[in-house]
């Protein structure tokens, strides 16, 4: 019955635990009985829930009648972004479609927009948002960047190139359980929501889950920790749907996953600081990318290796990804540095995507010019 | 490297002001991390090239309003998940951004980068004297681990006294 937000980590570490009413009193009585400390964070938690539905549905009363009419600036619950891709298709059909990869932990579908103008298994590029559920400006810039690609892929050069040969898939909500979670329970979640035998810990980081330096260290094999990476790789639903999209497909050539917050464009690889070999062709990219990126409002973003540029992290994306012959694998976390963090207020979601695309332009039309 | 007694960092550094970002300002600072076993926060010398802005007049109007209150002040989710922060409740978050400075650099190693990622609650407690005090539970991130730390600090403040951190 008792719901641990904070799950117990030893002596004198604090829990946190949601109390459903029947259980208030014999809680309270059991604590102070044994001289255990305790305090009331939060009085109501239904109040609390109700309260920012509430504040999501104001002046939303209805899900979005067309992408036209979508709000880009402010933050969208899963249905909502799942309305959203329908609106996308049906009105245009021609462009873009919806596949599912796989379902979540908690079943709910794992939906990948599929932007072509023909051909069969054309060389792609593939970009996810929000792997980590907390991190709401890259589900919000997802969404964006669909809209702008189906906006601009006629009338825009660069991208009407890059669509003459190539296809975009773009995956917005790839941890749908997590982000359900942040917005129902724990803003603060980043993990998916599974559960494995012999913890009582929910959650796999899903970048740490991947099968590259799987295991080593950069991450936790602790089940409690933000950075778990799970019992095994690919024990992740979300992530085992990725892997086997991309093997399937066989004709991937640039992968980009996307992260927030730090203002940072890094490339492979995270387990290990031996360079890639591609090392001096994905730093210029990234030079050139950054420098797109900053042109629009002048934000300031750094670049390099994961393991130079950030910290050592073990069984990531984009590390696997390079090693299955992505050359062009690059994660971005976005804005800011520190001062919202995972808080971005919504003002800032339209600028963040505008400049964020014009990086991925970047690493894509170097892509399309230097195919493999 | 300093044997015996752990790593020295040399940092030049400028600082901007936050709400108004032409206002920057030079800053050199010496960063002492000890070693591990000891347990000691970083040691940190600075000096600061010029003058930091005055900020009487914003000072005084923060509190005079807060003494002012009829009850005392609570809330909650500064920011709010989508990052709103209400306009009267940005000094709050302010004080709560100086005072988490002080929490981080008490836990800091080389091995950490802590960041305020939000207030979960505040409380104005009473005071029969002069300074104002509240009690925030705020969380940290910490960038290496990702994990989010709920911490529990008590700040003292008065615009002539600054801040402080009891607790």
């Amino acid at each position: 019955q008792l719901d641990f937000w904070l799950a117990p980590r030893g002596p004198g570490h604090p829990v946190d635990v949601r109390v459903p009413f029947p259980s208030l009193q014999p809680l309270k009585a059991h604590l102070e009985a044994n001289g255990v400390s305790y305090s009331i964070m939060i009085e109501d938690v239904q109040a609390l829930v109700d309260h920012e539905r509430t504040e999501m549905l104001r002046g939303r009363r209805q899900l979005p009648l067309s992408t036209n009419t979508f709000d880009y600036a402010t933050y969208h619950s899963l249905d909502e972004i799942y309305t959203f891709m329908d609106l996308l298709v049906a009105e245009n059909p021609n462009l873009v479609s919806k596949i599912e990869i796989g379902r979540s932990t908690e079943n709910r579908p794992l939906y990948v927009l599929k932007f072509s103008k023909g051909g069969t298994n054309r060389p792609a590029v593939w970009i996810d948002t929000g792997i980590h559920s907390r991190e709401w400006v890259t589900q919000a810039s997802g969404v964006w960047f669909a809209k702008k690609i189906v906006l601009d892929h006629k009338n825009d050069q660069g991208l009407a190139s890059i669509l003459d040969k190539m296809d975009i898939f773009l995956e917005i909500v790839t941890n749908p359980d997590g982000f359900v979670f942040t917005q129902t329970q724990n803003r603060m979640w980043r993990k998916t929501r599974s559960r494995h035998s012999g913890s009582a810990c929910i959650g796999v980081d899903p970048n740490r889950n991947w099968d590259a330096g799987f295991g080593g260290p950069g991450a936790s094999s602790n089940p409690c920790s933000e950075t778990y990476h799970g019992p095994y790789a690919n024990s992740e639903p979300e992530v085992k749907a990725i892997v086997d999209f991309v093997k399937n497909h066989g004709n991937i050539k640039a992968f980009v996953s996307i992260h927030s917050y730090s203002q940072l464009l890094l490339y492979p690889y995270g387990y290990t600081s031996t360079p890639v070999p591609d090392q001096q062709e994905l730093h210029q990219i990234s030079k050139e990318a950054v420098t797109a990126l900053s042109s629009l409002y002048g934000t300031n973003y750094k670049y390099g290796s994961i393991i130079t540029t950030i910290y050592q992290a073990s069984g990531g994306t984009i590390d696997w990804t390079y090693n299955q012959g992505i050359k062009y694998s690059f994660t971005f976390e976005l804005r800011d540095t520190g001062r919202y963090g995972f808080l971005l207020p919504a003002k800032q979601i339209v600028p963040t995507a505008q400049e964020t695309w014009l990086a991925l332009k970047v690493i894509m039309l170097h892509a399309l010019d230097h195919l493999y | 490297d300093i044997d015996d007694v752990g790593h020295k960092y040399h940092l030049e550094l400028v600082l901007e002001d936050i709400l108004d970002k032409d206002s920057t300002v030079n800053c050199t600072a010496e960063v002492l991390y000890h070693l591990p076993n000891k347990n000691l926060p970083p040691d940190v010398q600075f000096t600061i090239e010029g003058e930091l802005k005055n900020t009487d007049e914003a000072d005084s109007m923060f509190y005079n309003r807060i003494k002012s209150l009829e009850k005392e002040l609570v809330a909650e989710d500064i920011p709010d998940s989508h990052g709103n922060v209400a306009p009267e409740m940005e000094p709050v978050r302010l004080l709560a951004w100086v005072a988490s400075g002080y929490v981080i650099w008490q836990n800091s190693t080389e091995n950490t980068k802590f960041q305020l990622a939000q207030i979960k609650h505040v409380k104005q407690v009473k005071r029969s004297d002069e300074y104002l005090e509240f009690d925030y539970r705020i969380l940290l991130h910490e960038m290496v681990s990702q994990e989010i730390i709920p911490w529990q600090m008590t700040v003292l403040w008065h615009p002539h006294h600054g801040v402080q951190v009891t607790q």
